[in-house]
């Protein structure tokens, strides 16, 4: 905790906006009252979320240390910042960087952050925000003290709030956009900012803005409310407006948002986003915070009645000026380049890795002359000196902004293609040179295991090594191969969007013998493109030891078999998904802890890897439990039960899918050598008593959950499905099977420290 | 002196230092448990060039393998308030850059010389990189110069960015 703390406040205060100002003098009085035992941790929790200061692993004060799960002393072991989350135990602390915009003082101060309050990193997230590490809770007023000096806010960053909005990063320079939908994405992020009617939410909402419907920048088709610009001409007039989506989300089982409304005048965007959020507060889900999201609810309603209910509000709305306001000043907003224009010219030979960065990380803009420029960041993390040498860069070459993006990268616009040589090697003298942006060679990746309390595996340690790998494979300097997305989330919460990656992976466990050991799910042919547009399906787990194998055998197969001009998705459809899983079926084994004890370990990890942090131990033996057997033909029901989706049998898929779930709970009972009726109201009832009722099948952090889909499925077993309906119950039977086998590692890890 | 960081540099014969070799080292002396400081967990930034390396995050103080500037060196950072001295920085700084150096990864391939080292003052608002701020804590930090490694016996070099934290890096002779 800084000396300084107390000082900020008087040195910066006149510098603060005055609402953000009391917003940050009120969470200081809040942290003074819960010190004083004054606020419930609930409610302390809910207020801190909301301004974006996070927990973060191991602030239960339990750590495993490869060894044993150890106690980690705090020195004010009885305080806590929410339930079961100790004071003095580091968070995360999020920042809300709306449509990804920064100008070099921001930069600065983001630098000077990093150094002071967390580990010398700020991380640039999936979602355009920055994260910082390892904050203490009572740094965090300075901390954002210094944020609002510069205009940052990170208020509502997290918490059941409209989350950061997000935007194309080319917004304006694209070559496909319909307008710059820069204004609209930060009038709404403004409007929308601790609106009377964006409080009482069940859960997060989130906004995207798109130029195009084409193009992926900003993955509207994942978002509770997508905009993607449109223009039509009435009377010889062009109108600006936005087609409307809503209800989309990554999460557990991923949802497509459905369209809205195909044209959306501009003058609309505000008061229709008001009048959803009013309808999403009043009639969305508050208890059960796993169908909270406004995806449940529009299934729910169905789109034709949510959406009536929408415009119902919307003409009830009393008029507001700001709605409008904004759209007088949106011309003079137009970014401009502080440098002419410029040709690219190149007098000697071009080195080879100038000419390789400038074909992935430099886009030719719409007006002539111009280009932007990724800064591509490895894993998201930069440093402090690498902040402020880009706000050197900005300001030397652009008009000292710069944009962070979903696929954690921060790009200059306008820079004028004369200065494309001199910035490359400003950005080499920096450490930010690195090409192929967008590529194989730059994962995404959600902090995983490294931070986040809800990791299953190490996604961080997984994308970097791939990274390094890849770097040095054919792979990457294939032209089938090089521009494949790979995308890494630590679980299945989906913060790395592997559902929207050519080839997606997800954080799993496994058990063996008694041993636990760190698995990836694998999603193929998932869609980066129009906005995020298709979800990869999951072909099976791999051991995280054998996925950069399994990329080597995709991406070779893909290079080998595919036909002329096929992409990667079609080459899967075609393909098809039994061939796909036979492809992998050999990487999905799993070595005995006595054959190979590095499987037990995960990436740039050395600890014996256990879930939850509590360790497994003594090895039972190398015979394949009947628990096993059964829950492997469980994930096997639930890979039929896509197959006989992908032909289009929707009853098929469905029957196969819920008997998946049967045969893992049946597992479950047998192994727990209760009586049960094994019938399927009776294999219901009991693992109702058995694993829900005493919540010994809760996972730590999605609660019930996982079972609450096994009963939904039951109950609606007779009724007629669509496909979207089944393939949300299959998606939801490969969860409910996950869910079985972390309960059995949970169940195991309990009674082996039960018994030393 | 609150929140100072020493860092005690490579030297230029060490082979080039694998960064990411400090993982396993840093999750050993976690579970050894006989750093004084509370030690929490150990984060990687091998992957960034010219950064933090690779950290052991602890409650009072962080250690690290660092690679700022692409120098590498071992670094202690007091983050608590907690008023230690300077020689206590410098001592834990020191300690840590030998257990360091013997490690199995390590041994033979990296040596610190605390001739070289770089002192960081990790607060711009009680110390900020200015002429004024250098006056401030000058007599204090050479009076333990001059106790190190004698009056006169090293020469300053401070950080010439005032967007940087007040830091100087000390060459003994
Ligand atoms: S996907 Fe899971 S591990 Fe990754 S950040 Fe989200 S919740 Fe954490």
């Amino acid at each position: 905790m800084k000396a300084s703390n107390s000082l900020w406040n008087a040195r910066i205060a006149g510098a603060i906006e005055p609402g953000l100002a009391s917003e940050i003098d009120a969470f200081e009085n809040e942290i003074a009252l819960k010190k004083q035992g004054k606020i419930e941790d609930k409610i302390f929790a809910e207020t801190r979320l909301r301004r974006g200061a996070y927990g973060q692993r191991y602030d239960n004060g339990q750590r495993h240390d490869g060894i044993e799960s150890r106690k980690l002393a705090y020195p004010q072991p009885g305080l806590t910042k929410g339930p079961n989350t100790l004071w003095d135990a580091p968070g995360m602390q999020r920042i809300k960087i709306p449509f990804g915009g920064m100008n070099a003082a921001q930069l600065e101060v983001m630098a000077e952050l990093a150094e002071e309050y967390s580990d010398g990193i700020a991380h640039v997230t999936t979602r355009q925000d920055f994260q910082l590490h390892y904050v203490h809770i009572e740094d965090a007023p300075s901390l954002m003290r210094r944020l609002a000096a510069v205009g940052i806010t990170t208020r509502e960053a997290c918490g059941n709030t409209v989350r950061n909005v997000t935007a194309c990063p080319l917004a304006g320079v694209c070559r496909g956009q319909a307008f710059d939908v820069t204004p609209y994405a930060r009038a709404f992020a403004s409007f929308m900012l601790g609106h009377p009617d964006a409080q009482d939410f069940g859960r997060k909402f989130k906004a995207a803005f798109s130029g195009c419907a084409d193009e992926p920048c900003s993955l509207v088709r994942i978002h509770d409310l997508g905009c993607v610009a449109q223009t039509r001409v009435v009377d010889g007039k062009t109108e600006r407006g936005f087609s409307v989506y809503v209800g989309g989300g990554l999460g557990t089982v991923p949802y497509q948002a459905k369209l809205f409304d195909e044209f959306l005048p501009e003058a609309e965007l505000l008061p229709l986003g008001q009048a959803m959020a009013r309808v999403f507060a009043r009639l969305g889900e508050k208890k059960n915070r796993n169908t909270a999201r406004m995806k449940f609810l529009v299934v729910k309603l169905g789109l034709e009645e949510f959406k009536r209910l929408v415009l119902e509000e919307r003409a009830r709305l009393p008029f507001d000026p700001r709605w409008t306001a904004y759209l007088a000043e949106i011309e003079k907003e137009q970014e401009t380049p502080s440098r002419p224009p410029g040709l690219l010219q190149i007098t000697a030979p071009e080195p080879a890795d100038q000419r390789e960065w400038r074909g992935s990380n430099v886009y030719p803009q719409r007006q002539a002359g111009y280009a932007t420029v990724t800064v591509a960041l490895p894993l998201g993390d930069i440093t402090a000196d690498q902040l402020r040498a880009l706000a050197d860069m900005a300001r030397k070459y652009v008009n000292e902004t710069v944009r962070t993006t979903v696929e954690q990268n921060i790009v200059l616009r306008w820079v004028s293609e004369s200065d494309l040589p001199a910035l490359y090697a400003d950005l080499q003298r920096a450490g930010l040179n690195q090409a192929g942006a967008g590529t194989i060679l730059d994962p995404t990746s959600c902090p995983g295991t490294d931070t986040c309390k809800l990791g299953i595996s190490s996604s961080r340690g997984l994308a970097g090594e791939l990274r390094m790998r890849l770097a040095e494979s054919a792979i990457s300097r294939d032209d089938a191969t090089r521009g494949l997305r790979i995308k890494v989330s630590g679980c299945f919460n989906s913060c790395g969007q592997h559902h929207v990656a050519d080839i997606g992976f997800y954080g799993v466990s496994r058990n063996k013998g008694g041993f636990a050991a760190p698995h990836f799910q694998v999603l193929l042919g998932g869609q980066w493109n129009e906005n995020g547009g298709a979800y990869g399906l999951a072909i099976g787990a791999v051991p995280s030891k054998r996925v950069p194998e399994t990329v080597e055998r995709i991406t070779s197969r893909y290079r080998e078999g595919r036909q002329a001009g096929e992409t990667f998705q079609g080459f899967i459809r075609r393909i098809g998904k039994a061939a796909c899983k036979q492809m992998l079926e050999d990487l999905m084994t799993l070595p005995t802890h006595a054959e190979d004890a590095s499987f037990y370990t995960d990436w740039h990890d050395v600890r014996e890897y256990t879930l939850g942090d509590l360790g497994i131990g003594e090895c039972a033996g190398e015979v394949v439990s009947p628990l096993e057997f059964q829950l492997t033909a469980s994930e096997r029901e639930a890979f039929e039960a896509q197959l006989a989706l992908e032909k289009g049998d929707v009853a098929k898929a469905s029957k196969l899918a819920y008997e998946a779930m049967l045969r893992g709970a049946t597992a479950l009972l047998t192994w727990r050598q209760v009586f049960f009726v094994n019938s399927p109201d009776g294999v219901v009832e009991t693992f109702r008593k058995e694993f829900y009722d005493t919540q010994l099948f809760f996972d730590p952090f999605a609660g019930g959950k996982f079972a609450q889909y096994f009963f939904r499925a039951h109950e609606l077993v007779a009724e007629e499905r669509t496909a979207d309906s089944a393939t949300r119950l299959i998606e939801e039977a490969q969860l409910f099977i996950e869910a079985c086998h972390s309960c059995t590692i949970r169940e195991a890890a309990r009674l082996q420290a039960a018994k030393a | 002196m609150e929140h100072v960081s020493i860092k005690i540099f490579a030297t230029a014969d060490s082979s080039p230092v694998a960064i990411a070799d400090a993982i396993p080292v840093f999750h050993r002396w976690i579970q050894a448990r006989d750093l004084p400081e509370l030690a929490i967990d150990v984060a990687d930034y091998s992957h960034v060039p010219a950064g933090p390396g690779v950290l052991l995050i602890g409650h009072e103080a962080n250690y690290a393998l660092d690679n700022a500037h692409d120098r590498p060196g071992f670094l202690y950072s007091r983050k608590a308030a907690d008023g230690v001295s300077l020689q206590y920085v410098y001592d834990s700084a020191l300690r840590g850059s030998r257990r360091l150096e013997a490690e199995p990864e390590y041994q033979g391939k990296l040596k610190f010389d605390p001739k070289e080292l770089e002192i960081t003052l990790n607060d711009r608002l009680l110390y900020p990189n200015t002429e004024a701020g250098w006056l401030s804590v000058e007599p204090a930090l050479r009076a333990f110069l001059d106790g190190l490694y004698g009056t006169g016996a090293y020469n300053i070099t401070r950080a010439a960015d005032p967007r940087e934290r007040l830091s100087v890096v000390v060459s003994a002779a």
